[in-house]
C-alpha cells in the first residue's frame, strides 16, 4: 500500500512541477533555517568538544546575594566560595575552578594579538575532553608551583608562531613569558566554561586568595561519577549553600547559587526566577518559535493541497467506491504530504550545509564549528514529520469528506 | 442478492427539489445480468449507486444477502464495497499516474491479508481474463478506450465479487469494442456466475442480458426476461 502512496504522491510531483517547485522551496526554505537553528543550539548546547560528557557535568557561574527590600548583588562566585566550599563537596567525582576568560595583550612582529586567557587548575584538563594537537596539558605539580606554562588553541599557535610547532617555545602576554606546553583544537567562544586561546595555571594568578567575600569572576566545572549522581550533587550543594547563609556576616541575606547544566545555566540566567531554572519557559518559547516560524509555510501548503483536491477527486472516488474508508484516504495524503516534506527536508538539509560553512566561513561566532550531526538530523527529521502533519491533516480531512458520487463526478459537492 | 425496498431519493437545495428515484423495488438474485435502461436523468446511475452503497437512500431499505444496511458506518460500507462489489464506470475512472497493474491492484490494497505476491498474481490473472495480459507496464493514457474499459473490467473483477455493478461501460466506445467488453462480462457473469447489474443505452446489448428493467422519471416501468429468456411483463 505505502508503495502505491508512493508512487502516487512521486506522479503527482511531477505533474505540477511549478506547485512542487513553490511548495518544496517553502519547505526547503523553513527547513533549513530551523536547522541552522537548530545546529547552533547544539553548538551552544549539545555535547561538543571540550564539554561531551554533559549528562555528567554541571557548572557553577553565578552567585547572588539578595536582602529583600536592601540590596541584590549578583555575579561569578569568588574563588575563596569555590576552593572551599565547592571542592569539597563529596558526591562529585571530581571540581575544577577556573577564572573567567580575560583579553590580554601580546605582540608580534609589531602587531597587536589580543588573547582570551583562562586561568585554571589541572581538574580543568582531566573533566573536559580537550583535543591535543600537540604536547599535553599542565599538571598539578605545575599548579602547585605556579609554574610558567600555558595552552594555547591552534588560532593562537598560527597567529603567534606561523605554521610550526609551538611545545617548548616561549609566549608573552601582557609581558609575561610562558612557555608553552600543549596546542588544543579551536574551542568556539559560545563555550563560555572552557572557550579560551591560551590557559594557564590558576596560582598565577595575582589576588587575595585570603578575602571572604562569595563574589568574584570564576566557574566551577563539577563531574559526576554518573549521570545518575547529578541530583545528588544538586542537593549536597543547596544543603552546603544553607550553611554558608547562616555563616553570612549580613544576617537575612539569601543566597541564590546553583550547580547546573549547560543549558539550564542559560536557561536560568535568562528566564530563571530563584529556584526555578526557567527550562520550562525556555522549551516553551523554543516550541513556539519553531511552531510559528513553520505556520506561514505549512498554511500555504494547506493551501495549495486544498487547491488541488478537484484535481484528484475522481482519484478519491475510485478508492472510495472500492474500499478505502475515509481513514484511509485521510492516511494516504498525510503519507503523501509528509513523503513532499521529506524531499524538501533533503533539500533543507543541502542548504543548510551550505549556510553552515558560510556562517564558520565568516568567522561571526569565534571558532565556530558548526556543522549537520546526527543529533541536528534527527531533529531536522522530528521538524519535518511536524511540518508534514500540520500541512497535511487539514487538506486530507477535506479530501476524505468528498462524498464518493461527487468525486467521481468531479467534485462538485 | 440485492433487494431494494420502497426506495426514494431526493436531491434537495435551497430552491428546488428533484426526485431522483420514487418507491423502487427491486429483487435482484445471486447470478443473474440485469440491464437498466431509461433516457437521461430518470434515475439509473443513482439506483446503481444506491445499490453499490456510495450512495444513501432518502428512504427505504437497501438489503445485500438479506441484511439491511442503512445503519452501517463509513467503515463498514467500505468493507463491504471491498468484499462483495466491483464498478465498472462509463469515463473508465482509471487513475492516470498508476500503471494498468497498479491499476488493477488497488481494490486488494484495502483488503487486509493479501500478501504482495498474491496481489500481483491475483492482477495478471485478472489483467488476462480481460485479454491485456501484454500491457501491465503501460499507463492508462497510452491504452485505447476498449483496453481502458477492459482495465476497469479486470479492476472490478480482481476481488472476485459477487456483484458488478457497471454503469454504461459501453457508453463510450464504438460497436466493435462494445462488443467486447459486453462479451467480457456475459463470460463473467455466465462462467464465474457473478451477478451483473448494467445501466445502459443501448437496446442491444440489453437484449443480451437475463432481465431488463426499464426507467421513467424515477419509477420503474417494466422488468421483464429479455428475449433470450421467457418474456415477463410487470
Amino acid at each position: 500500500m505505502l508503495k502505491n502512496y508512493l508512487k502516487i504522491a512521486w506522479k503527482v510531483l511531477l505533474r505540477r512541477k511549478f506547485f512542487t517547485f513553490i511548495s518544496l522551496f517553502g519547505i526547503s526554505f523553513t527547513l533549513m533555517v530551523l536547522m541552522v537553528a537548530t545546529a547552533l543550539y547544539d553548538h551552544a548546547f549539545g555535547p561538543q568538544m571540550p564539554e561531551k560528557d554533559l549528562d555528567r557535568i554541571l557548572f557553577v557561574n553565578m552567585m547572588q546575594e539578595r536582602k529583600d527590600g536592601d540590596y541584590q548583588m549578583s555575579g561569578p562566585p569568588s574563588y575563596t566560595f569555590l576552593d572551599r566550599r565547592v571542592r569539597t563537596l563529596t558526591t562529585p567525582e571530581m571540581v575544577s575552578v577556573n577564572s573567567v576568560f580575560q583579553t590580554v595583550n601580546s605582540y608580534i612582529d609589531n602587531r597587536k594579538l589580543a588573547l582570551d586567557i583562562k586561568f585554571t587548575d589541572s581538574e580543568f584538563w582531566q573533566i573536559l575532553d580537550f583535543e591535543f594537537v600537540e604536547g599535553g596539558p599542565f599538571g598539578a605539580q605545575e599548579v602547585r608551583n605556579a609554574q610558567r606554562v600555558a595552552v594555547i588553541n591552534e588560532a593562537t599557535r598560527q597567529n603567534y608562531f606561523g605554521n610550526t610547532t609551538a611545545v617548548g617555545k616561549t609566549i608573552v602576554a601582557d609581558q609575561v613569558s610562558y612557555t608553552v606546553v600543549g596546542v588544543v583544537k579551536d574551542v568556539p567562544v559560545l563555550r563560555l566554561h572552557s572557550y579560551a586561546d591560551m590557559w594557564v595555571p590558576i596560582s598565577l594568578r595575582t589576588e587575595d586568595y585570603s578575602s571572604t567575600s562569595l563574589r568574584g569572576d570564576y566557574f566551577a566545572t563539577i563531574k559526576a561519577h554518573k549521570a545518575s549522581d547529578i541530583d545528588n550533587i544538586k542537593n549536597e550543594f543547596a544543603v552546603m549553600l544553607q550553611d554558608v547563609e547562616r555563616q553570612h556576616p549580613e544576617k537575612g541575606t539569601k543566597l541564590y547559587s546553583y550547580p547546573d547544566s549547560i543549558v539550564e545555566g542559560f536557561a536560568r540566567t535568562f528566564l530563571g526566577n530563584d529556584d526555578d531554572t526557567g527550562m520550562a519557559k525556555l522549551y516553551a518559547i523554543l516550541a513556539a518559535a519553531v511552531l510559528l516560524f513553520m505556520l506561514l509555510p505549512a498554511i500555504n501548503l494547506a493551501n495549495i493541497n486544498i487547491s488541488r483536491i478537484m484535481e484528484r477527486s475522481s482519484e478519491i472516488g475510485v478508492r472510495k467506491a472500492f474500499g478505502a474508508t475515509s481513514s484511509t484516504i485521510i492516511g494516504q495524503f498525510i503519507i503523501e504530504n509528509i513523503f513532499l516534506t521529506l524531499l524538501g527536508g533533503l533539500l533543507g538539509f543541502v542548504l543548510s550545509a551550505g549556510v553552515l560553512w558560510l556562517i564558520n566561513d565568516s568567522g561571526v561566532i569565534v571558532y565556530a564549528d558548526l556543522g549537520l550531526n546526527l543529533r541536528v538530523f534527527a531533529l531536522g527529521l522530528f521538524f519535518c514529520l511536524i511540518f508534514g502533519l500540520v500541512s497535511g491533516v487539514y487538506p486530507a480531512y477535506k479530501m476524505s469528506r468528498l462524498h464518493a458520487v461527487a468525486a467521481l463526478k468531479g467534485g462538485n459537492q | 442478492m440485492i433487494t431494494l425496498k420502497n426506495i426514494e431519493k431526493v436531491y434537495q437545495t435551497k430552491t428546488i427539489e428533484t426526485v431522483a428515484l420514487h418507491n423502487v423495488n427491486l429483487h435482484i438474485p445471486k447470478g443473474e445480468f440485469v440491464s437498466v435502461m431509461g433516457p437521461s436523468g430518470c434515475g439509473k446511475s443513482t439506483l446503481l449507486n444506491i445499490m453499490g452503497l456510495l450512495d444513501e437512500p432518502t428512504n427505504g431499505i437497501v438489503e445485500i444477502d438479506g441484511k439491511p444496511i442503512s445503519r452501517y458506518r463509513d467503515n463498514e460500507l467500505a468493507h463491504i464495497r471491498n468484499q462483495k462489489i466491483g464498478f465498472v464506470f462509463q469515463s473508465y475512472h482509471l487513475i492516470n499516474d498508476l500503471s494498468v497493474l497498479d491499476n488493477v491492484e488497488l481494490p486488494l490494497l484495502y483488503r487486509s491479508g493479501t500478501s504482495a505476491a498474491e496481489t500481483r498474481h491475483m492482477a495478471l490473472t485478472a489483467l488476462e481474463k480481460v485479454g491485456l495480459s501484454a500491457r501491465t507496464k503501460h499507463y492508462p493514457t497510452q491504452l485505447s478506450g476498449g483496453q481502458r474499459q477492459r482495465v476497469a473490467i479486470a479492476r472490478a473483477l480482481i476481488g472476485q465479487p459477487e456483484i458488478i455493478l457497471a454503469d454504461e461501460p459501453t457508453g463510450n466506445l464504438d460497436s466493435v469494442m462494445g462488443e467486447e467488453i459486453m462479451n467480457i462480462l456475459l463470460n463473467l457473469n455466465r462462467q464465474d456466475g457473478t451477478t451483473i447489474v448494467m445501466v445502459t443505452h443501448d437496446e442491444n446489448m440489453a437484449q443480451k442480458t437475463e432481465r431488463l428493467i426499464r426507467f421513467f422519471d424515477g419509477q420503474q416501468v417494466s422488468d421483464a426476461k429479455t428475449n433470450a429468456y421467457d418474456f415477463q411483463q410487470v
